[in-house]
């Protein structure tokens, strides 16, 4: 369910972008379950910072990371006005904590301009792509990345 | 999956329960239970994995499956008596087609020197002679195996006897008229002087009852070479003095070729309590036999229909009889000799040249008549339906000893979901009652009420719910019998094993997990517990021993217990052992309880000899590991000289757990409740420092460490100080002790179990989540984890890392 834009011809496709402070940012809205509020999550023991811990969706655990402080970008306290991104990263459902979600954007793959060098490699391993948008910058954002791959790396 | 392997598949699994059916049958056998019904039993099972495997071509299976028939055949038939011998050795060749079977489903294949000689004993005990005429020392007869679908019985005895047997009868009769196989000329051209069979079968009631169907033996019977059948139905009374659910007719069949008496036999074998059956062998006269036959100046395919169609052609009258008042219920009426509803027979009106059609023609005469008395007609299908209706009800009844109550195959995942759906509505429940009741509302308001009548449907339907993946324990008790024969076997003790309350019911998971720990305990029991049968008899006892498993429930959980009537724990050698081995100290004082329980110590043998079967010393430590793995306990108590009884005790299901809700560091995490020894309040002078940070508590003159949770967790940098919190004795599985520091204790409740792991990963520590009654999430601490790694002092790691 992950984005599959750099493999693909001149594609067609719908992106859900939000925002992470003045950034903006976007992923595939096919791998976007639902999106709802802020619920105060029960922090995990043994983890990285931007792992805020889990909630209850449905009965299911499903952790949340902030996007923000995974990006490396300053983030505070999740207010209630925060959003919560639910996604399909492969088999697993993750919520991606983020400030607002503000566009579908319809757009084709062609469009996507690859990374520039300046970025540094953190944002490099998250950041697939930019675009602009009516003069905005809008980053694509690779799902697959976003999760801890190991426990050692959590560690 | 390709539709013929999807067939076999269904093959298997009815394989499975056949062999199940066998050995209970064989079991109630070997404590000398030789009634007819259990013998029948045990060698429709057989030849229905036979007929199967023909099918299918399984060419090892059949050879097996067939000398085990053939034996168990000799049994029904009376020539072989049962002995002790004689069940044990079927039993075992009962273990050795279960090895077929499986060796079959998964394309291995079977230990051939144990194949060759399980026959060969299967042989001995039948005389060579008969085996010889019985052809068993031939590479086993498969012609006649395929020819001998053995499905049928098996899918008869699921439907619904009423509603069913007319169609399939239908179906097979028509099938039968419309392509007689190789029934021979009328002449018997080349057999005249040969050998022949001749076979009288004289059908009773119940074998039609039992909704079989002479035709279709007739039609196998015509397989095994030449036959005449000649239809005997002077026994046919004048309709009005007709029943319905009698049986008239006798067939008399000359069979012509060299078939053994055994083979005929065979063609009769699921009817053979229900008919008179007389084969016997003549090589003249045959004059004799065809004067009857009024297949005699017929052409050949004109006696084939009429000997498929002869019996249902009485029905006819009857049918030519009932259909002049249309109102009337035809079916009960039906179910004359034939069960056949409204077949309409091609030979339905031949002329009329042997004794059976005169008779039914004059029935069609008598019926005529009768049909006109309007009253008397009424009055007999009146009388006939109640008995059509017991009927049903002897058959049904009949039925449950092979046919349990219907069920369906569902799989795990949708049972899971379901389960999954549940508990989410139980859980928003519990959030809904709590919102309203902050809300202010009356409790006697309409909301209110209704909340509560919602929280009963709920309860109810999450019990039931779980009540579908509970499942008797049977699955795994079944297979011991097998174990105990082979471990018994092989150490040279007589072992008879006593199974309790096998239907006892629990989780699936649980199920799937029982068997290694109660193999465990079983060998052990026998390969250390009793004595050899020498020993016994010294002591006063029965050579035999007794192993006694047992299930049952008790306070929400199951308890599963072994208990021998062997030796019971030698205490002095067990000590002596344990210390020998640098398990105890030399001095320790241990009560007799505790030196029992020493048993359980990894590395603890107490065997002199390690055999085969157990004694490697990872016997009771890996039994009690992988118990206390399922949130279960074990205990032993032992009498010496009389014996001693293992029990554990296990969660009734592995999707709920019975923790203990406690709060640390503000967050309420579940601690599993089996692992808890006690809780209590700490004093400042029983917790005592080593070095600066690591804790440990005097507990009764034992120290043990010391652990804070919200520290260990890195919820919290500084020690919660001890005495302002509650001290929480756990056990790992390891047999570890440790008091986990938490602020508070909440209380114990009953919660579902949630993967971390299946949306993130594994953490270390927590062993999984759940959902409290408020919606939030909880932890659920790994107890061991938390133990070990405060014995190993590994650096703790800070919550807060850098990426």
């Amino acid at each position: 369910m992950t984005d599959t834009v750099t493999q693909g011809v001149a594609q067609r496709r719908e992106l859900i972008a939000f925002r992470i402070g003045d950034q903006e940012f976007c992923v595939d809205i096919m791998s976007v379950r639902e999106i709802r509020g802020w619920a105060p999550a029960t922090p995990l023991p043994r983890t990285p910072s931007f792992v805020k811990g889990v909630i209850n969706l449905r009965g299911a655990v499903l952790p949340i990371i902030d996007l923000g402080a995974r990006l490396g970008l300053n983030t505070s306290e999740p207010t209630a006005r925060h959003v919560i991104m639910v996604v399909h990263i492969g088999e697993r459902t993750i919520g991606l904590l983020v400030d607002a979600v503000s566009d579908i954007i319809n757009m084709s793959d062609d469009l996507v301009q690859p990374t520039p060098d300046v970025a540094s490699d953190q944002v490099k391993t998250f950041v697939k792509g930019l675009f602009a948008l009516d003069g905005r910058m809008v980053s694509l954002i690779a799902l697959d990345r976003v999760l801890p791959e190991t426990e050692a790396e959590a560690a | 999956m390709d539709p013929f392997e999807s067939i076999k598949a269904t093959f298997f699994q009815e394989c499975e329960e056949l062999l199940t059916d066998m050995e209970s049958g064989l079991l109630a056998m070997e404590q000398g239970d030789d009634d007819s019904e259990t013998i029948n039993a045990v060698f429709r099972a057989v030849h229905s994995v036979k007929g199967g495997a023909g099918a299918f071509g399984l060419e090892e299976l059949i050879r097996f499956a067939h000398v085990f028939e053939t034996v168990l055949d000799e049994m029904r038939s009376g020539k072989l008596h049962l002995t002790d011998e004689v069940a044990k050795v079927l039993l075992r060749a009962s273990d050795v087609l279960a090895d077929h079977v499986a060796a079959a489903r998964s394309g291995g294949s079977v230990d051939e020197g144990r194949t060759v000689g399980m026959i060969a004993d299967l042989q001995g005990l039948i005389d060579q002679d008969r085996a010889a005429e019985l052809g068993l020392n031939e590479d086993g007869d498969t012609s006649a195996v395929e020819e001998d679908f053995g499905f049928v019985p098996v899918v008869l005895s699921l439907d619904e006897p009423a509603a069913d047997a007319p169609e399939v009868d239908v179906a097979a009769l028509m099938a039968a008229a419309a392509a007689p196989p190789e029934v021979p000329t009328a002449d018997g051209a080349g057999t005249a002087g040969a050998p022949f069979w001749r076979v009288t079968f004289r059908p009773k009631a119940e074998m039609y009852a039992k909704a079989n169907e002479a035709a279709l033996v007739l039609r196998e019977l015509a397989r095994l070479g030449d036959v005449e059948v000649a239809l005997d139905a002077s026994a046919v009374p004048p309709l009005d003095q007709l029943s319905a659910e009698q049986a008239y007719l006798t067939w008399t069949i000359r069979l012509s070729g060299d078939k053994s008496e055994a083979e005929v036999r065979e063609v009769f074998e699921f009817v053979e309590d229900d008919c008179d059956l007389e084969v016997t062998r003549e090589g003249e006269a045959v004059a004799e036999i065809s004067e009857p036959s009024f297949a005699a100046d017929e052409d050949a395919s004109a006696s084939a229909v009429e000997a498929a169609a002869a019996a249902p052609l009485d029905l006819d009258a009857l049918l030519a009889r009932v259909s002049t008042p249309p109102a009337e219920p035809a079916a009960p009426t039906a179910p004359a000799p034939e069960p056949v509803a409204a077949a309409p027979l091609p030979a339905a009106t031949p002329p009329a040249q042997d004794p059976a059609r005169l008779d039914v023609a004059g029935l069609i005469a008598l019926a005529e008549k009768a049909s006109q008395d309007h009253a008397q007609t009424q009055s007999t299908p009146a009388k006939a339906e109640p008995k059509a209706d017991q009927k049903a009800e002897a058959r049904a009844a009949a039925g449950p000893a092979t046919a349990a109550t219907p069920t369906i195959r569902v799989d795990l995942d949708r049972v899971d979901r379901l389960i999954n759906a549940v508990g989410e509505l139980v859980i928003q429940q519990a959030m809904l009652s709590q919102r309203v009741f902050e809300s202010g509302l009356a409790r006697s308001s309409d909301v209110a009420l209704g909340l509560e009548d919602l929280e009963l449907l709920t309860r109810e339907i999450q019990d039931s719910v779980m009540a579908i993946r509970a499942q008797p324990v049977k699955s795994v008790f079944q297979r011991m019998p097998r174990l105990v024969r082979e471990v018994a076997d092989m150490v040279g003790k007589k072992v008879r094993l006593v199974m309790d309350g096998e239907n006892t019911e629990v989780d699936k998971t649980v199920i799937e997990r029982l068997s290694d720990p109660i193999t465990h305990m079983l060998r052990n029991a026998i390969d250390h517990g009793l004595e050899t049968p020498e020993e016994r008899e010294a002591g006063g006892k029965a050579a035999e021993g007794t192993v006694r498993l047992a299930a049952l429930h008790r306070g929400g959980r199951i308890v599963i217990e072994v208990q021998d009537d062997g030796r019971g724990i030698n205490r002095p050698r067990v000590r002596g052992i344990a210390v020998a081995k640098g398990l105890i100290a030399e001095d320790a004082v241990l009560s007799d309880d505790e030196i029992d329980n020493l048993i359980f110590l990894p590395g603890f043998s107490t065997a002199d000899v390690v055999s085969d079967i157990s004694g490697r010393g990872v016997g009771m430590d890996v039994v009690k590991r992988s118990i206390q793995a399922l949130g279960g306990r074990i205990s032993i108590t032992s009498e010496p000289g009389k014996g001693s009884k293992f029990s554990m005790s296990l969660p009734l299901t592995l999707a709920v757990l019975d923790g203990m809700v406690v709060s640390a560091a503000d967050q309420t995490l579940v601690a599993p409740l089996s692992n808890i020894v006690e809780s209590l309040t700490p004093r400042a002078e029983d917790v005592h420092l080593i070095g600066g940070r690591d804790a440990v508590i005097c507990i009764r003159d034992t120290f043990v460490p010391l652990i804070d949770v919200g520290v260990a967790l890195g919820f919290r940098d500084t020690p919660l100080p001890p005495a302002s919190g509650v001290a929480v004795l756990v056990e790992s599985e390891g047999g570890g002790k440790a008091a986990l520091l938490v602020e508070a204790i909440q209380g114990q409740r009953q919660v579902v179990i949630k993967s971390l792991e299946a949306n993130y990963q594994h953490i270390h520590g927590v062993a999984a989540a759940t959902i409290l009654g408020d919606g939030r999430v909880a932890l659920i601490l790994d107890v061991d984890a938390l133990v070990t790694t405060s014995r190993r002092k590994a650096p703790r790691i800070e919550k807060r890392m850098a990426v």
